[in-house]
């Protein structure tokens, strides 16, 4: 390799040091294998940081009844059984010794009253099924496991990103990208290469996600060659933050509705009696979601265009133990005290279901040697993700991952890195540099955001997502004339402009998908299609990477075997 | 709503010094607000960290009118608007750009300190009382506000003799922990310097977790120190014996 660059070199290089990242980065290790952790903003800060509500794992220490059968049928069912049925099935078995073994390595969950792991009640699960640390589950896990990893020895590159995937032929080869700190650029060896990146909700405009939420590692996978599963699902979380703007979007945690919070419209209905009288405010997240929207779109929402959001039927002390980021969250920034009123919650987009298609058992995508895990995975939650089924979907696929990385690398050679593809990732880079003339990234951010907020929602029409697929080509000719102004040194800008490219990738996936789906199905709501059809339930969508165009095919969804059938077919 | 001057630090490890934007305030605005829209419409390079925006990563820490703060949760409203608003980084650690810092010493300490290590066939059994007074320090979010504010490290720049308040706590939540059994005593007082601290409590004071850092983990760690090297009776015998002190 030409001595211009700095280079490092790992069996397996992980993207992504978020709860999948670090759990497969933690596997690799005890496997043998030398292991690096590229991450974008400093160790410890992923967006897993940011989950509140807990670890579902039916664990049984609050439901004796609770088993691995009930939480795979509750995972399909929310799902809308386009899962892949394996995932499920691997995710509901194992998640409970993912669970313990956080507790091994250090966590300290909430307990029962015998001593054991408490869990919640969560939307969509039929037993209290969520291990938890109050509402901060995600700093736990996140903390647990960079201590293990760091302890165990992953060499941590912090505050760097990644912008392409290196390729030796048709095997990954590595990874290139800059330090965010100087602006230099760095090529990271490998012969396996994990993207944990997760999600790609900062495209939108009211989001939960933090500004490393851009879809990466999904658009470097596509573009490496690998494969895109279900785009068009995209989980809008049912209570974001609405009020004051700069808050918008930020999570209320669904614990609140686990541990009794209950939803009202201007005029005081208790409103999901009308769309979920069965689980009320516990309903799953797509379907909470559109009831407030709905409720909002008719003229019964709340001031700031939301719904309320009470729990202050609890005790206050209760309330404060067991909700103890959301009551300083209201409190700080709302002036609002929830233990004394209601909040005012709304819908916001919070994750991804699709994502880049893997083999259930190893997390191996169709280029040899990358894998994928957690949210940038895609598979496990079908149509529409349970709340809790993040976090453990993170340690079971993000172990699983690592294990297979790991077995790749000791069974293959070194892979040579091609400078063609370093040279021509480095002229993508400094482009935006040598133009004196363009737009600032901000604001094409800015007005791509509103774009999808607006046509790639909640409700979806044919007559919307075309005319956002024109705007998608306007916003890639911007984007391609962009200027940067300032040095090399940590400059957010030229950082948004390259990011910027993965959202547009992202977003054009998103909206190809969902104006493929014909029908309403989970978190994806055709207005012009309101039903679910079966026929459709019988399709997967797959996206890759056609020359410059994006290809979408349909293929069948696996057929499950006999025994899981009948699981689903058991009625509770 | 009327306008506000942001006075904020640019520059780099050369030097640098504040420079004045004005900003529209808007209903509920926090500081990390005010500064994102200076990078979004007048200095789209001004290097400033941040997350989660909702006070649970510790990314965007600040020096916001002289006070060690989370951008984050530091109300506009809060602050006296009709001056101008004063945004620096952390003093106590080298400027990198603008607001961003280097603290990676802060995970070099961390790499020091040994790992929970379960007792042998231990029954995985807590009860909740036991769990939570170690759960506190577990709320720590790494925003090293509380290092920033230590005088040990601020003014007298101890890198090397002293771990600072954020590593006090995490060696109290792996002591504490019901179920470890490893002692860190002697870390705490050769490598991470704890007898330096003489307990001003600024740390707690600017704990965006509100965290007792200085009562519930530094003085027991103290003590715990002082019990096993300390202890008069140890000393004497130490002293008959000729040894020299651990």
């Amino acid at each position: 390799m030409t001595p211009k660059y700095e280079t490092h070199e790992n069996d397996v290089l992980i993207i992504g040091a978020g709860g999948a990242g670090l759990r497969a980065a933690v596997e690799a290790l005890a496997q043998g294998a030398s292991v690096g952790v590229v991450c974008k903003s400093l160790l410890g800060k992923a967006h897993t940081v940011m989950a509140e509500g807990g670890i579902a794992a039916a664990m049984c220490n609050v439901d004796q009844a609770d088993g691995w059968r009930t939480h795979f049928r509750d995972t399909m069912r929310g799902g809308k059984f386009l899962n892949n049925w394996r995932m499920a099935q691997l995710h509901a078995q194992e998640s409970p010794d993912r669970v313990r073994e956080l507790e091994q390595w250090g966590a300290l969950f909430d307990r029962t009253e015998t001593g054991d792991i408490l869990q919640r009640a969560f939307g969509g699960h039929t037993f209290k099924r969520l291990c938890h640390v109050g509402d901060r589950t995600g700093l736990e896990m996140i903390r647990t496991l960079q201590d293990r990893g760091v302890q165990q020895g992953i060499d941590v590159y912090m505050e760097c990103t990644i912008t392409r995937l290196l390729k030796d032929g048709d095997r990954i080869a590595g990874a290139f990208g800059y330090w965010r700190e100087q602006g230099r650029f760095v090529i990271f060896k490998a012969k396996s290469v994990i993207v944990a990146t997760g999600g790609i909700g900062k495209a939108w405009k009211v989001t939960s996600n933090s500004w490393e939420c851009t879809g990466d590692g999904m658009a470097l996978a596509y573009e490496a060659g690998a494969e895109l599963l279900d785009m068009e699902f995209v989980q809008f979380h049912p209570t974001g933050m609405v009020w004051p703007p700069g808050v918008q979007g930020l999570l209320v945690t669904e614990a609140v509705r686990g541990e009794g919070g209950i939803l009202r419209n201007k005029n005081g209905e208790r409103f999901m009696e009308k769309y979920d009288p069965k689980r009320m405010e516990l309903s799953t997240r797509d379907v909470v979601a559109r009831s407030i929207y709905t409720e909002v779109k008719e003229g019964r929402g709340s001031p700031h265009g939301g719904a309320f959001l009470d729990i202050s039927h609890k005790q206050a002390e209760y309330v404060k133990r067991k909700l103890p980021s959301m009551y300083h969250q209201f409190k700080e920034l709302a002036d609002v005290d929830i233990t004394k009123g209601p909040m005012e919650v709304g819908p916001t987009c919070h994750y991804m279901m699709g994502g880049i298609r893997v083999e259930a058992e190893t997390g191996r995508t169709s280029v040899a040697g990358l894998y994928a895990a957690g949210e940038a995975a895609a598979g496990l939650h079908g149509a529409n993700r349970l709340g809790g089924n993040s976090l453990s979907d993170l340690l079971v696929f993000g172990r699983r991952a690592g294990l297979a990385a790991a077995e790749h690398a000791r069974a293959v050679g070194g892979p040579a890195v091609d400078s063609a593809q370093v040279d021509e990732a480095e002229r993508q880079l400094l482009a935006p540099f040598e133009r004196t003339t363009g737009e600032n990234p901000y604001t094409i951010h800015g007005e791509l955001q509103d774009m999808l907020q607006a046509l790639v929602g909640i409700f979806r029409t044919e007559e919307d997502l075309v005319r956002a697929l024109g705007e998608l080509e306007k916003f890639k000719a911007r984007a391609g004339l962009m200027r940067v102004e300032g040095s090399r040194l940590f400059n957010p800008g030229w950082h948004l402009s390259r990011d910027l490219q993965h959202m547009l990738v992202v977003a054009e996936a998103v909206t190809r998908s969902a104006l493929a789906r014909q029908e309403s199905r989970g978190a994806h709501s055709r207005i012009d299609f309101p039903k679910t059809e079966d026929a459709w339930g019988k399709k997967n969508h797959v996206i890759t990477r056609d020359g410059a165009a994006m290809r979408l095919v349909e293929v069948p969804v696996a057929e499950m075997p006999e025994e899981l059938k009948q699981i689903l077919a058991e009625d509770k | 709503m009327s306008d506000v001057t942001m006075r904020v630090f640019r520059g780099d490890r050369d030097g640098g010094g504040p420079v004045d934007y004005r900003v529209a305030l808007t209903p509920g605005m926090v500081v990390l607000d005010a500064l994102h829209a200076i990078q979004a419409h007048q200095a789209p390079d001004l290097a400033v960290r941040w997350n989660c925006k909702a006070a649970k990563c510790g990314s965007c820490s600040a020096e916001v009118n002289g006070r060690p703060r989370l951008a984050c949760k530091t109300r506009m409203d809060a602050l006296p608007l009709d001056k101008p608003i004063t945004v620096y980084p952390l003093k106590a650690f080298p400027v990198i750009k603008d607001l961003v810092t280097d603290v990676s010493w802060n995970y070099k300490v961390n790499a020091k300190i040994p790992a929970f290590t379960p007792r042998p066939d231990v029954k995985w059994k807590m009860e909740q009382r036991d769990v939570d007074r170690v759960q506190e320090f577990r709320k720590c979010i790494e925003c090293f506000l509380c290092q920033d504010v230590c005088h040990v490290l601020r003014d007298h720049g101890k890198k090397e003799q002293f771990g600072g308040p954020r590593f006090f706590v995490r060696v109290a939540s792996l002591e504490m922990h019901p179920l470890d059994s490893v002692s860190r005593t002697k870390l705490l007082k050769e490598e991470l310097g704890i007898g330096l601290c003489n307990i001003t409590k600024c740390c707690t004071e600017v704990c965006p977790e509100e965290i007792h850092i200085t009562d519930n983990a530094i003085i027991p760690l103290k003590e715990r120190v002082v019990d096993e090297f300390y202890d008069p009776l140890t000393m004497l015998v130490r002293k008959i014996r000729g040894a020299k002190r651990d």
